[in-house]
């Protein structure tokens, strides 16, 4: 090697490297199993702890899954079934309670001969939340959305026509109004318009309505509340509650953050006082003492009463919820918004709701799980609910005296059906949002 | 000495300043709580100027600016931006917002918005520009700050260089007639700030009026007409940048030019 060579650059490369496919995955059953189950002595001795779980669990309940019965119309004869088929002392599930309550357990006391109302209630519900959850359903579908709440009440509760397109009206008036006030202030606005409303509601839309049911008498069979039991209440429930609750969780969230004193002192009150209270004693409330404060004689409905309390309960969970997704946001945000000229309500809806409701979705979609899943305890203020209020009714008849577990094991798994979706469709949608802003 | 971060030939032809008051603010003063930020800060600033603030961390020289645009209040004195006094009311901070273009270092741009949207949002909610024409515009100015090919992206997916030629161009679209800048290079790599700088200079041939807050001293030095010094809340030194960089008066200034051109 010559000096020359040594003394002149350190290295240069001449041939450039092929890229090399990446060394093939060690994977196969064996490998993974020594991976994830036998790495150590610490991991082995809980796969086998694991094991002799499962394996306790399963030995002591698949005879009873095994020896279900399907047809039977009491507990007394699916006993008998069980003990001819396998012997004396065999134990077995008895599913025929289902097969013959099911439709208390979906419906309640709802008149059969109307099933087909909440049934198709239930369907156009995906109708009117397919724009809103999935971006592949129709935009135009949209329209359907709002006015679907009160299609809903209508058909579900039956009576005039007249009644929901009133209150549907009501909401129109409101928005009028705000349009016409917010000119002076938004918070005016929103006052305005709300106070309005619900003047309109409570004193205008009763008569209002008879007039109008007299002149052009529309209407289709009524159906009370009292009827309403099992899925249909926890559903309708839940899915009223979700649909209010987000939009007051949100109003909430900016009010606690508001520099009004008043708007702020309000907000924190509201949350910090429903978070602090059990919703068995919100339930009460609506069950007995709304009672005491309204009018005598106004009849306001129970499933409103209880929606309403179920409503402001899960919005101040996600009030806060939504208060975190806000903190998160960088200050610079609405920093840019001010810069550019945005005014507060602008900000808000184009730059800041939309970053902070996609940071809380994981949080605003537990809370709804929670929430559907509270919606079992109205059973305490004597709605059928369908985990103990129709069970227990159910029990009541002597031919299913004692059964227990079937209802709850029916009831669970269609919660958790729901449930189940829901999550995983805040998945699906965290995971489209981040594909679009990344 | 900092390096020049881009070519020397710079057009001044339209870099005429005009008798017109583009700013006046006298006697201003802010404080944050018992801080005593801004004191006795007198300025006026004419139409077509382009005037870089420097001056130590701390000594203000953001808060300066932010209240210009009303991003932090003044507790005294006045400030007059466009003819409109900054008070209270609302209505003439929309105004005047509508007036004054920001740039931030950290860029601030939505993210969950694409470019395109970046930069068509505020015209046509604050100025109800159609959708149309405001795409129009849109384009129009990412081709003068030359990335036209990424409009359909979120700022994500681009470079800090380019991600701050976003966010000139969507203070462009908005049409204002001063340009504030806050340390807009200071957050880039190194080739990265050519460019923006490069989209600065542009600006500034073409006659807008602008105050820059920048350590970028050869920027200065081309593109300035009047270089303020600050320093505690104040304003120590104000001068040409031939004479600010070559004759310095004050103490604090010939320290501070001392150690940012590393002599
Ligand atoms: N929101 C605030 N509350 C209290 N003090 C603040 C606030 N913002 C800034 N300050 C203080 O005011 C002073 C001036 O801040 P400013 O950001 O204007 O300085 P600067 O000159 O821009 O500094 P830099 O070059 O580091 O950006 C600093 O001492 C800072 O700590
Ligand atoms: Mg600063």
């Amino acid at each position: 090697m010559s000096d020359t060579h040594a003394q002149t650059v350190a290295y240069v490369r001449d041939t450039m490297l092929d890229p090399k496919p990446a060394p093939a995955n060690q994977s196969g059953a064996i490998q993974w199993l020594r991976e994830n189950l036998f790495s150590g002595w610490l991991n082995t001795l809980l796969t086998v702890l694991g094991i002799l779980a499962i394996y306790g669990f399963v030995s002591h309940f698949y005879g009873w899954f095994l020896h279900g019965v399907w047809n039977a119309n009491s507990l007394a004869e699916c006993r008998q079934i069980i003990t001819d088929q396998y012997g004396q002392g065999a134990t077995g599930a008895c599913w025929g309670v289902i097969r013959d309550r099911w439709h208390q357990f979906i419906f309640g006391f709802y008149p059969p001969e109307l099933y087909w109302r909440p049934i198709l209630t239930f369907l156009l519900l995906f109708v009117a939340v397919g724009p809103v959850l999935f971006q592949w359903v129709p935009k135009k579908l949209i329209w359907f959305t709002p006015a679907y709440p009160f299609l809903a009440v209508w058909l579900l509760w039956g009576g005039s026509v007249w009644g929901p397109v009133l209150v549907a009206l009501g909401f129109v008036l409101a928005y009028v109004v705000f349009n016409f006030v917010s000119r002076f202030g938004t918070i005016g606005g929103f006052a305005a318009g709300a106070i309005f409303a619900i003047l309109f509601w409570l004193f205008g839309v009763s008569p209002l309505a008879e007039m109008l049911h007299a002149a052009i008498p529309l209407g289709i069979e009524p159906v009370e509340s009292a009827k309403f039991g099992g899925f249909l209440l926890a559903i309708t429930l839940g899915a009223g509650g979700i649909a209010m609750s987000l939009p007051l969780g949100v109003i909430l969230a900016l009010g606690r953050q508001s520099d009004m004193f008043l708007i702020r002192t309000f907000s924190v009150i509201f949350i910090e006082f429903i978070r602090g209270v059990p919703l068995i004693t919100l339930l009460f409330v609506a069950s007995l003492l709304l009672n005491y404060f309204l009018p005598p004689g106004t009849n306001f409905d129970i499933i409103l009463r209880v929606m309403i309390l179920v409503t402001m309960f899960a919005a101040a969970y996600i009030a806060e919820v939504i208060r975190g997704g806000l903190a998160a946001l960088p200050r610079g945000q609405y920093e840019a918004a001010d810069a550019l000229g945005l005014d507060y309500w602008k900000a808000q809806r184009l730059i800041i709701l939309p970053q902070a409701l996609k940071i809380s979705i994981p949080g605003i979609v537990s809370t709804f799980i929670g929430m559907f899943k509270d919606t079992t305890l109205v059973a305490f203020v004597g709605l059928f609910d369908p985990l103990k209020g129709i069970p227990d009714f159910i029990r009541a008849d002597f031919a299913w005296k004692g059964i227990y577990w079937e209802p709850f094991i029916f009831v669970g798994a269609i919660f958790f059906i729901l449930n189940f979706a829901m999550s995983r469709y805040s998945m699906y949608l965290e995971n489209r949002l981040k594909r679009d802003h990344r | 000495m900092t390096e020049p971060h881009f070519d020397a030939q710079i057009d001044r032809s339209h870099m005429t300043v005009s008798d017109e008051v583009a700013i006046q603010i006298e006697n201003m003063n802010k404080w944050y709580g018992q801080f005593h930020v801004l004191r006795d800060i007198d300025l006026t600033v004419q139409r077509g100027e382009r005037i870089v603030i420097a001056g130590p961390s701390g000594s203000g020289k953001s808060t300066l600016i932010r209240c210009i645009n009303r991003l932090e209040e003044h507790q005294a004195g006045k400030i007059v931006v466009d003819g409109i006094e900054l008070t209270n009311d609302l209505k003439n901070i929309d105004k005047i917002r509508r007036e004054v273009g920001m740039v931030f270092q950290h860029f601030n741009l939505f993210p969950h918005l694409t470019i395109l949207e970046n930069l068509t949002l505020a015209p046509i909610w604050v100025r109800k520009t159609p959708k149309k024409e405001a795409i129009e515009t849109a384009m129009h100015f990412l081709e003068k700050v030359k990335i036209p090919d990424q409009a359909q992206k979120y700022p994500g997916q681009l470079s800090g260089g380019q991600q701050q030629r976003v966010a000139i161009a969507r203070s462009l679209c908005m049409k204002p007639r001063i340009m504030l800048f806050d340390e807009p290079t200071s957050a880039l790599d190194p080739e990265m700030i050519k460019e923006v700088l490069d989209t600065m200079i542009e600006l500034a041939e073409e006659g807008m009026t602008m105050l820059c807050v920048t350590h970028e001293m050869g920027f200065a030095q081309a593109v300035a007409n009047r270089v303020i010094f600050m320093a505690d809340g104040q304003i120590v030194e104000q001068n040409n940048p031939h004479d600010f960089f070559n004759n310095p008066q004050s103490e604090r200034t010939k320290q501070f030019l001392s150690q940012i051109l590393g002599h």
